[in-house]
């Protein structure tokens, strides 16, 4: 029978030391502790031993939806990063690429994810969202069209939403804390 | 009579001469033929004429799922001559697995995979002991996966792939002796691919994450606002819709009633907007992300893999370095490659150190240390020890805070002698493992 590690190349300084936190774990790992967080985003982790699942918020400081604080929540299984991080937000908003339920519309958290991408180019890409709404690809529908045919009246209604009033007869959350 | 009951219903000793009494004659003769005389391509610790006793006496094989690919596997090797085999799924056999998974009947629906197909090779295939295991593979440890010699996998998830490579490199680590060949078969409509991957020596299956097909995932403002395929009302379904109405609910795609709800909301959503084509199967296929599994495809694989385990065992041949690809609707020619090793894979990538350092020294003066030492040279390294522990983490603020306090601790305070410290950093493909000693 054939001995295998007679293949094994003599390679001392190659030698490694086994651990016994997964793959995917030591992949976030790597992601959350070289994050280089903005001023405008703060992430808490309810179980501090459970790196995939947190929270983040978001406060824009520039755009339509300055002031106010947006919360949304991550859950990473166990084969990220080959799948990627589930992104919902917890907040009722009004918000052209955010459905009512929270669904965020977000190219690499679906369709163009891929696994050299990280949580860092996701925090950008919902960061980017706030600044600059993109009413082509809308999941709230009626925000999209009011964007794109009335800046003005969009920027109103965004204003009123955030102060947990109605737009159209639909109540939003307060994000003004 | 009683022989025959006997085997369908236990595992026999190897030493049961019952079963290897009705060995058929020629049993051996083309086994044989490869067996007992040296050729060109041998290797050099191949003995001819002791094929038999190796493959009958010492070679133990582990085979991972009993599904399309396993079925076949199992087959290959009993009739190949070995004798030894366990096989491990965790899955019970649907109606649908009977079109290929040739060591299912109907009487057999409900049964658990992994028991009817160890009692069909033994009851079929004479002298042959197949023991077998219901269950996940994450309930075994290291022990029982180093009680083989050779491990073949013929699994449908990448999750269960990852699980057990990573578990076969972290054995291997230390250790050249407990180096586990890994082969793994994979099969996707008529596609195939067949490798031997060789604990912390070849490249290993994390490596080769990057080269998986993308799962198919529609832009979710297309599933929301302007669905054209049946697809999209299928996703709609089950993406917006099941967590709207459904409200915390967890959706379970083996449960008929609820692949029948998506089907309906999915095919009312169509009626609006005019699209055809959504069906029950569709549905199914959708949710499940099926795509049709061909017996074909599912017979090549599996002798692929056979083939290179026969040849690894016996050392008869040269086995294959490391990666075959076999693409069934373009042509015949199946493309062979030596997959690289990745540097930044975090299975087999991860550098280790081992450092001496004072008993006395402290968090902080140990981050100076990693950063000055001209071997290591880090930037901003954050330490989390070997049970998972949070030594320092330099960020997100959340963990720099709640960490900070260690780093006046002293570091045998945290992490006992010959300890290991999982260190990562922007200057690291992926991780660093240091392993302390105090002085």
């Amino acid at each position: 029978m054939i001995k295998i590690w007679s293949i094994k190349k003599d390679n001392s300084s190659a030698e490694k030391k086994k651990s016994k936190i997964s793959a995917a774990q030591i992949r976030v790992q790597k992601d959350l502790t070289e994050l280089a967080l903005p001023d405008t985003m703060q992430m808490s982790f309810p179980d501090e031993s459970d790196l995939l699942n947190f929270n983040l918020s978001i406060t824009p400081d520039e755009g339509f939806y300055r002031g106010g604080v947006f919360k949304f929540t991550f859950n990473i299984n166990n084969n990220y990063p080959h799948d990627p991080p589930k992104v919902r937000c917890t907040q009722k908003i009004y918000h052209p690429n955010i459905d009512l339920e929270g669904n965020v519309c977000l190219n690499i958290l679906r369709e163009d994810w891929k696994p050299v991408l990280n949580l860092n180019s996701v925090l950008v890409g919902l960061q980017y969202l706030f600044l600059e709404p993109n009413p082509e690809d809308p999941l709230n529908k009626e925000a999209a069209e009011e964007m794109r045919n009335n800046r003005k009246n969009f920027e109103y209604n965004v204003k009123q939403s955030m102060k947990g009033k109605d737009v159209k007869g639909v109540y939003f959350e307060n994000v003004l804390s | 009579m009683m022989a025959a009951t006997l085997m369908q219903t236990d595992v026999p000793t190897p030493e049961d001469s019952d079963s290897s009494k009705k060995v058929w004659p020629g049993r051996w003769s083309h086994i044989n033929k490869i067996l007992d005389r040296r050729g060109p391509f041998c290797d050099k610790s191949f003995s001819p004429g002791h094929g038999e006793d190796i493959l009958l006496n010492q070679c133990r094989v582990l085979v991972i799922g009993a599904g399309g690919l396993g079925c076949e596997i199992l087959k290959n090797l009993a009739l190949s001559g070995f004798k030894d085999i366990e096989v491990i799924d965790m899955d019970t056999i649907d109606v649908s697995n009977l079109n290929r998974q040739f060591l299912f009947r109907p009487a057999d629906v409900g049964s658990p995979k992994a028991k009817v197909a160890a009692e069909f090779i033994m009851k079929r295939v004479a002298g042959v002991k197949v023991s077998y295991y219901h269950g996940k593979i994450q309930d075994k440890d290291d022990d029982y996966y180093l009680g083989f010699h050779l491990i073949i996998c013929g699994l449908d998830s990448v999750e269960a792939r990852r699980w057990i490579n990573a578990t076969l490199v972290n054995i291997a680590q230390d250790d050249p002796e407990r180096i586990r060949v890994l082969i793994d078969g994979g099969t996707e409509g008529f596609k195939g691919q067949a490798r031997v991957i060789i604990p912390t020596v070849t490249s290993c299956y994390e490596c080769s994450l990057d080269m998986l097909n993308k799962q198919t995932a529609f832009p979710i403002c297309t599933i929301a606002n302007t669905p054209r395929l049946p697809e999209h009302c299928i996703e709609w379904a089950s993406v917006i819709q099941w967590p709207k109405e459904r409200e915390g609910e967890k959706m379970d795609t083996d449960d008929p009633t609820h692949i029948q709800w998506l089907y309906d909301v999915a095919l009312k959503r169509a009626m609006e907007f005019n699209i055809t084509g959504v069906t029950y199967s569709l549905t199914q296929g959708v949710v499940k992300n099926i795509i049709p599994a061909i017996a074909s495809t599912n017979a090549i694989i599996a002798a692929a893999c056979c083939n290179e385990a026969f040849k690894i065992v016996t050392t008869s041949q040269p086995y294959l370095n490391n990666y075959m690809m076999y693409i069934g609707n373009e042509g015949v020619y199946t493309y062979t490659f030596e997959h690289q090793k990745k540097d930044d894979c975090p299975v087999c990538g991860n550098q280790s150190a081992f450092l001496d350092v004072d008993k006395e020294i402290t968090v902080e003066d140990f981050i100076e240390l990693l950063k000055e030492k001209p071997t290591i040279q880090l930037k901003k390294p954050s330490l989390t020890t070997d049970t998972n522990e949070k030594i320092y983490w330099q960020s997100p603020p959340f963990f720099e805070q709640r960490t900070r306090p260690n780093l006046e601790k002293r570091l045998s305070e945290l992490v006992k002698d010959s300890g290991t410290i999982i260190v990562t950093d922007s200057t690291l493909p992926i991780s660093l493992n240091v392993t302390v000693s105090y002085v």
